[in-house]
């Protein structure tokens, strides 16, 4: 049973809620698990999962990329990476030695919002592989020689990468359009800000971030609430909390034109990126544009961009469109990798449907099949315990309650047609976006979008 | 959407299995009863509740309830692959996979995809060397419109020439994506190039890009009505389903269909490699990369099961033999790692392959990697390794098993390339293999007489050129 201060949270929460239209408690579907507060500040999230003998475990650490210093980018990757290579009580290779024993997948890594700390493991091994993660998250050691090693090869990855042209592509992209902001960089970090970093940054960055008030866990799996709650507080209930320092973020640069970025590869398909920066979760349009963004290119086979460009011309094999919203605007974006010389017919097809969206309502059956498709999927991100767990820790962070997945079905079912044509009025901006095509810059067309890249090109062969 | 899959890591084992109390479901049973069917225990045999029939038009039937949530995955099995292929006429298996995609008489061009989306699920379909399957996961409630949808395409599938071409170019293009543009994968295929001569294992998948560029309509028909018959397949139907009734339906939607002719099956055999084979790859690319391949058999014999904890010794987590010595220990590799597939219809490739640091080179790395089978071959794995794979081998296989999808696949791709009772018998034979098994197994097929090398060697390392940002114009 919850304690009655849980109850009393939860309670609290569900009149915070009140003015999401959602359904009473007794009619949707049941909350995703059951939530309580350590005295320590800990949110802790549980849901019995009986079906595979496993346990999942998520500790989230509100200590992502968004956190890192400018110049330092990376440190926050690299803090968490690091929490597994030595700690007070095991060295990196006999931690690994003691996950593997256990046939546990124990991962660390920063993502832009957030640190997620991963375990999988059998149920009869739960408490050795909660100390090991309990250990790895409070007791890192951060030694020097494994610093060097990380970053080493996080260079070196940087390498590698040059070899993926959308990766190169999103690399240019996400940089134009952040400036100065830490969603300008992959999380992982750049090679200069990596370099930068000094060994004391890491043990200071755990130190202010790596704390039980600033983190959710979720435990989903084959294990009753008391046995989880009983080793959740004998590995974190100890965990001291701290004051967490204020996020300060600089602003995002504008973007008032169409610009277009060439990145020149000898390659034989022109890999584009289309876009501009997108929504924040906590926008209350984020359902409108789920909506939106199914219908143009989020929706598989059943979206326009597919239909056009791949459906009706065989012009790409995949295309389609994507936001990522996160505690600060993240990008929306259309990709598509196509045959060199068919770049401009794709990018003006992409142009055209996005205009198209702004231009007319999407059409009765679009809408409800872009619904039926969002509510009657939901359950299928629930159907593991680990995609359940991670749900449960993602829906803590973002304030989205536990009883979410109910809620969410009554959301969507209200989006209305005139509210798909006002959000993609009001977030597309067909008159403002940044193109960037990774591709033989030789071999691409002539086209309006492209010219200016091409009389650079021909000032550059002329020089050299 | 369509696309290639490279055949997934083969089943784990375990430890765990020992425990578990059988509950019957031997190959061949020819009915069921439902108790016996029941929701497996939490512990227990993730197979136990199997049902399986073949029906009388020869179409293998495997069927499994796991009531964990109202969802169902529903699958196709193909007994065709590019194995299946001839010299010329490469990429044909999967380019009749995208092109099912293109409708029937009943369900119009791009109706199929909509009409399960809509209900909130997902499809596709994937392609391998051995088979061809396609699925349909969500609600169940979407069961029985499912059956009608696939039974419809197995035969009534109608293709236009428009909608040839037209998915001509999209897998064109899918090929310029996966390996025109990637130089490891373009390594990858030199390899299995230089490996088999005679077998066709030799091709990839996708095929060759001036095969599919000539593929016709008319050979993509003679193919579909060659394979795509109820008795070259193997429905699997895994999730929140009656049984009885789930049968009934199977009966009525796929019982109706008419057998056909029994397809031609390869014949082709590798013969035996004298003498290492050497492949080398001059592109443009930032580090080398070293892939190297050994002959091995597959679940057809008993050293299978040795060979699959190797590849685990190997390269299964932080602790495994290839990152501690490469990645940790010698800072020489940004990544390097084992693979070995035993569940193929012939005898497959026993992999290891790495990337230098930069500053490292391809010598260093095939070295290391050799380096690694001679301690394999010279010093027995013991007690403690040996237990410790044994126990990731258990931990992935109840991690797959955590999804429907997997399940179901396990199931399909068995039943497809050998029988799907494999799954039960995996465990115990993996149990009672010893560290000589692995050192045997290790000196017997890991040396360079049946060995291909392949080494990437980058053109040039200098960074692509980016230019500055500057304002273009807006298109139309």
């Amino acid at each position: 049973m919850w304690t009655s201060a849980a109850r009393i949270l939860l309670s609290l929460l569900a009149v915070v809620w009140i003015h999401f239209p959602g359904p009473s408690a007794a009619a949707g579907p049941p909350p995703l698990g059951e939530r309580e507060v350590l005295p320590n500040g800990l949110v802790w999230l549980f849901s019995e999962q009986r079906s595979v003998p496993l346990v999942a475990v998520n500790l989230l650490l509100k200590a992502g990329a968004l956190r890192d210093p400018r110049g330092r980018e990376g440190l926050a990757h690299l803090t968490a990476l690091l929490l597994t290579q030595g700690t007070k009580k095991r060295t990196a290779t006999q931690m690994a030695e003691e996950i593997d024993f256990l046939g546990a997948k124990l991962s660390a890594g920063a993502e832009e919002d957030y640190a997620m700390v991963s375990l999988t493991v059998l149920k009869k091994d739960v408490g050795q592989g909660l100390e090991l993660m309990a250990d790895a998250v409070l007791n890192p050691t951060f030694p020097p020689q494994e610093l060097r090693r990380k970053v080493q090869q996080l260079l070196a990855s940087f390498d590698s990468d040059e070899d993926e042209p959308m990766v190169i592509a999103r690399r240019a992209f996400d940089q134009r359009l952040y400036g100065q902001h830490p969603y300008a960089f992959p999380p992982k970090g750049t090679p200069q800000g990596l370099k930068a970093i000094q060994r004391q940054q890491v043990v200071e960055f755990h130190r202010h971030l790596y704390r039980p008030n600033n983190a959710i866990l979720s435990v989903v799996g084959d294990i009753s609430r008391e046995e989880a709650r009983e080793l959740i507080l004998k590995y974190f209930g100890g965990w001291s909390p701290g004051r967490i320092p204020e996020l300060t973020l600089p602003p995002l640069p504008p973007l008032s034109r169409p610009e277009t970025q060439v990145i020149d590869k000898k390659i034989t398909q022109a890999n584009i990126l289309w876009g501009h920066l997108g929504i924040t979760r906590q926008n209350p349009d984020f359902y409108a544009f789920q909506v939106m963004n199914y219908i143009l290119g989020g929706g598989g086979f059943a979206s326009r961009l597919m239909d056009t460009i791949r459906e009706t011309r065989g012009l790409a094999y995949s295309v389609g469109s994507t936001f990522e919203p996160g505690l600060e605007p993240g990008p929306f974006y259309i990709s598509l990798e196509t045959k060199t010389e068919n770049a401009g017919e794709a990018v003006a097809l992409i142009l055209k449907e996005v205009e198209r969206l702004r231009a007319e309502p999407v059409s009765d059956t679009e809408l409800a099949d872009a619904k039926s498709y969002l509510i009657g999927s939901f359950p299928r991100r629930l159907d593991a315990t680990g995609k359940r767990a991670a749900l449960m820790a993602y829906v803590e962070f973002y304030g989205l309650g536990l009883d979410y997945p109910g809620r969410y079905a009554e959301i969507i079912q209200g989006v209305t047609a005139a509210d798909v044509l006002r959000v993609a009025q009001q977030y597309l901006h067909p008159e403002r976006y940044l193109l960037v095509v990774a591709g033989d810059r030789n071999r691409l067309p002539r086209l309006p979008g492209l010219v200016a890249a091409q009389e650079e090109k021909e000032k550059d062969d002329a020089e050299n | 959407m369509p696309k290639l899959l490279r055949p997934a890591r083969s089943f784990g084992c375990g430890l765990l299995w020992l425990l578990l109390v059988f509950a019957g479901a031997a190959a061949g049973r020819p009915a069921f009863s439902v108790a016996a069917a029941a929701q497996p225990s939490a512990l227990g045999d993730p197979f136990a509740g199997v049902v399986e029939q073949t029906l009388d038009n020869g179409m293998r039937v495997l069927l499994l309830r796991e009531p964990r949530a109202p969802l169902v995955t529903h699958q196709v099995w193909y007994r065709v692959g590019s194995r299946f292929e001839t010299v010329g006429r490469t990429g044909l298996s999967h380019l009749t996979e995208h092109l099912m995609f293109k409708g029937t008489e009943k369900y119009g061009p791009k109706v199929f995809s909509r009409l399960v989306q809509k209900a909130g699920g997902n499809d596709n379909a994937f392609t391998s060397r051995d088979y061809t399957a396609y699925f349909q996961t969500g609600p169940a409630s979407e069961l029985r419109r499912w059956m009608e949808m696939e039974a419809d395409r197995m035969r009534g599938l109608k293709v236009t020439e428009e909608a040839f071409a037209t998915e001509q170019k999209v897998v064109l293009e899918e090929r310029r994506l996966r390996t025109e543009d990637d130089p490891v994968s373009f390594l990858v295929e030199e390899v299995y190039a230089a490996a088999y001569k005679a077998h066709p294992y030799q091709w990839p998948i996708i095929g060759w890009y001036e095969d599919i560029r000539s593929l016709t309509l008319a050979d993509f028909q003679a193919y579909y009505q060659t394979y795509y018959q109820p008795n070259n397949a193997t429905l699997v139907v895994v999730g929140d389903i009656d049984l009885e009734a789930t049968l009934k339906d199977v009966r009525e939607v796929y019982g109706a269909l008419p057998r056909g002719p029994e397809p031609p099956r390869p014949t082709a055999r590798e013969p035996r490699q004298f003498g290492e084979r050497r492949v080398r790859v001059e592109r443009e690319a930032q580090l080398p990369y070293v892939v190297m391949v050994h002959h091995v058999p597959n679940w057809q014999h008993p050293d299978c099961f040795a060979l699959e904890l190797l590849a685990r010794a190997l390269s299964q987590g932080k602790s495994s033999r290839l990152y501690q010595k490469l990645i940790y220990t010698d800072r020489l590799a940004l990544e390097a790692g084992a693979d070995y597939d035993l569940d193929t219809a012939d005898p497959s490739l026993f992999m290891l392959y790495g990337q230098p640091l930069p500053g490292k080179t391809a010598a260093q790395i095939e070295a290391a990697l050799v380096g690694e089978i001679k301690r394999l071959q010279t010093e027995e794995v013991g007690e403690r390794e040996l237990a410790k794979v044994k126990n990731q081998a258990t931990a992935a296989y109840y991690q797959a098993m955590d999804s429907l999808f997997f399940r179901g696949m396990l199931l399909g791709r068995l039943e497809t390339v050998a029988r799907w009772t494999l799954a039960r018998e995996f465990v115990p034979k993996l149990q009672a293999v010893t560290g000589a098994d692995l050192k045997r197994v290790a000196g017997h097929y890991l040396v360079p007489a049946n060995r291909t090398v392949g080494v990437l060697v980058p053109l040039k390392t200098d960074k692509p050129r980016r230019e500055g940002f500057r304002p273009g114009h807006e298109i139309q």
